[in-house]
């Protein structure tokens, strides 16, 4: 260890590794939810995930966390994702695919706008 | 490491592996990989909860839902259940953790965690302590950095004199005077040690650091180092301790491949290495000199004082010898200021203190609380009071060296000053609570026979009068004593106090002493009306059978295991004193409560 810096990168590297274990409302986190039941999984739940998961360590998000959940009821509009902001606003996303999970991350968590074309209050 | 969507911890202490918490890990990562989660899902083997009496403890994360009391044959269904359906096992969860409408509630809130304060076990439970980049993360490291690039070694002595630290080992001396006499000792070389040799009966909460937070450690010592002027540092650990031997071990090589400890320490001109020794498991190795003289090699056995090690310590040369817990407040010391750490605690005895609880009571564990908690405090609301109902009669602390607070005191608020002036003391932190069913006669002997055992002989009074005291002791619970020896003994006591070279002689006779002043109607039940009032001194105890409740079953006859009761089917029965071993088995085998102390 020759500086500080060099403590502050590992410090930075593993924020959002370790960020999992900081409970939701505590620090301020944004949680995102993917309905994982069999409806979901069928559907195509998981490449969704891993897709999440692969944004938020490729761009170092470390107030967010993925977590999962099982049959949120409206297995028509599986995969669905639900994203509850730290302000405590709810984002349902419904028909997810790995290509449009990285553009919530990317819009809705980074930028901090929804992805209105995706919610469930899109779907006529 | 991976992003990982879950972190399953798992409690790695010495607690928790003792109920099996390895073949939980075996089984978690065998299933996970089944249902090929393996790369999802990461297991994190931790340091302790503090809630050992629930073990093996596992924390699953970003819910925090807590298992308590996991079987490997509980793991395929949790895994299935709760991390692939995300459904959490309800069943296994820890039942105060569980809300009224079956919601799973923060640790936080819970009882036994809610009302504690955790800056010395702050890491405990929360990072895998055999990966630096884990404690790194929870601003690791961060102290020393500070320390060797923004502050000047008297800086750090002034900081750690302002936060009111005392040294969390027993004697509670200041921790920021020690710190200035080794800085102010004259000497080109000196050392910095750690007496990781916690010997007390009951007390485990070094042992709980080093397992679960080996870095803070390592880092605070080099803090020491380099604010007293040392280069080496020596942590005297007992072999008793594997997991923290082993993970100790583990923490220094990887401080040593980070550059956290060798030569040239963040670029500065700071060097520092430290290395371990093990101490063979005699009590008088805890005591400083002592401690000192075994890891110089020699046979442990302290000598006088002055010169203090300060002054005088590891080969004559200047060392700053400080406890486990001690070190551990130092980074938070240094990260949040003195000014934050002076404000918890009472007066004179500032931030918090660990406590190993044992005994008698519903949660067997690790506790921190600040210090002025009252006993009530930690016994009731933390501890979840005596099991079976019981009443609460008293509470050990400080081990063979300590006291008993009786209950009319229990609302007595714990620190230093105040549990010396009530004739306990605050010791390394066990408390072993008592309830109705505890003899304060069998109490005393019990810490007797101990330092009997752990003297090490070098001095008269302690070798030869702990022994007589015991003898004493002994005559008392067998129902051979007589008033006269009740004054013989507590005069010995105190001729064994004002005497007795180190330490462990000097505080021998503390159990006795206190639990003469507080239930010396006890002693004088037994000796005077030859009766055990706890009905735990085998001697004094006889028992009995009602006629009047006895059905006559004889089921009481078929369980003594010695013959010693006799009588016809549906008449009453006898038990035979002479052959009777009072071993208790009738009574419990009684279905009718006829027999009695």
């Amino acid at each position: 260890m020759k500086s500080l810096a060099e403590l502050e990168q590992i410090r930075n590297r593993m924020a959002n590794k370790i960020n999992v274990r900081n409970e939701a409302g505590e620090e301020g986190n944004t949680r995102i939810v993917v309905g994982m039941a069999t409806c979901g999984i069928a559907a195509g739940a998981r490449p969704v995930l891993t897709a999440m998961m692969e944004e938020i360590e490729k761009r170092n998000i470390t107030n967010a966390y993925v977590t999962q959940t099982g049959c949120v009821g409206m297995c028509k509009y599986e995969p669905i994702v639900e994203v509850y902001g730290a302000d405590g606003t709810k984002t349902t996303y419904i028909k997810m695919d790995a290509a449009k999970a990285v553009r919530v991350i990317n819009e809705h968590i980074v930028n901090g706008n929804v992805v209105a074309e995706f919610t469930i209050g899109s779907d006529k | 490491m991976e992003l990982a969507r879950a972190h399953v911890l798992v409690c790695g202490g010495t607690g928790c592996t003792s109920s099996g918490s390895e073949k939980i890990i075996n089984a978690l990562e065998a299933s996970l990989k089944e249902k090929n989660l393996e790369n999802e899902i990461k297991v994190v083997r931790t340091g302790c909860f503090g809630l050992c009496a629930l073990g093996p403890i596992m924390i699953v994360y970003p819910e925090g839902v807590f298992y308590s009391m996991v079987t490997p044959e509980d793991i395929p269904e949790i895994v299935e259940e709760h991390f692939l359906k995300g459904r959490v096992v309800k069943r296994l969860v820890y039942k105060e953790t569980l809300t009224e409408d079956e919601g799973v509630k923060s640790l936080n809130e819970v009882d036994f965690y809610k009302n504690q304060m955790r800056i010395a076990l702050r890491n405990c439970g929360v990072i895998n302590p055999e990966d630096i980049e884990e404690y790194i993360a929870y601003d690791g490291y961060k102290a020393l950095g500070k320390v060797l690039t923004e502050m000047k070694p008297q800086e750090v002595i002034d900081e750690i004199k302002k936060s009111g630290l005392r040294g969390r080992g027993g004697a509670g001396f200041s921790t920021g005077m020690k710190w200035q006499f080794t800085a102010d000792a004259p000497g080109e070389q000196k050392f910095v040690a750690c007496n990781a040799d916690e010997g007390d009966p009951g007390a485990f909460m070094d042992r709980s650091v080093l397992e679960g937070d080996p870095h803070s450690l390592i880092e605070a010592m080099a803090i020491a180092a380099y604010a007293v002027g040392a280069d080496r540092g020596f942590v005297y650990i007992r072999a008793e301790y594997p997991i923290a031997v082993k993970r100790l071990n583990i923490a220094i090589e990887q401080a040593r491949e980070y550059g956290l400890l060798g030569k040239n320490i963040f670029g500065t001109d700071f060097s520092f290495d430290m290395e371990l020794r093990l101490g063979a498991g005699a009590f008088v190795c805890g005591e400083e000199t002592a401690l000192m003289t075994s890891i110089e090699g020699h046979r442990g056995e302290p000598r006088p004082r002055p010169p203090f090690p300060a002054v005088k310590g590891l080969w004559q040369k200047p060392t700053l010898l400080n406890n486990v817990e001690t070190y551990a407040n130092i980074t938070a010391i240094i990260n949040n200021g003195a000014d934050w750490f002076n404000t918890i605690g009472t007066e004179k005895s500032k931030g918090t203190k660990v406590f190993a609880v044992g005994g008698k009571i519903n949660n067997t564990g690790l506790v921190e609380v600040p210090m002025g908690t009252t006993l009530r405090e930690v016994v009731y609301d933390i501890g979840g009071g005596i099991p079976n109902g019981k009443q609460f009669k008293a509470a050990q602390t400080g081990g063979p060296s300590g006291g008993c607070i009786p209950a009319h005191l229990i609302d007595t608020p714990i620190d230093y000053d105040n549990l010396t002036a009530i004739g306990s003391m605050m010791g390394s932190g066990g408390l072993i609570v008592m309830d109705e069913d505890t003899c304060m006669v069998d109490i005393a002997k019990f810490f007797l026979e101990f330092t009997v055992d752990e003297s090490c002989g070098k001095c008269t009074p302690c070798r030869v009068g702990t022994k007589r005291l015991l003898e004493i002791l002994n005559k008392i619970t067998e129902g051979k004593g007589t008033l006269e020896d009740i004054d013989k003994l507590e005069e010995l006591c105190y001729a064994i106090k004002d005497s007795a070279f180190c330490g462990l002689g000097q505080t021998a006779p503390n159990p006795i002493l206190s639990t003469l002043k507080y239930f010396r109607d006890e002693y004088i039940a037994h000796v005077v009306d030859k009766k055990c009032p706890a009905g735990v001194c085998k001697a004094l105890v006889s028992y009995k059978i009602d006629p009047e409740k006895c059905k006559g079953c004889s089921l009481c006859a078929r369980n003594c295991p010695v013959g010693a009761i006799s009588g016809k089917i549906k008449e009453p029965y006898v038990i035979d004193t002479d052959k009777c071993i009072k071993c208790g088995v009738c009574e419990s085998a009684c279905k009718f409560k006829a027999i009695s102390k």
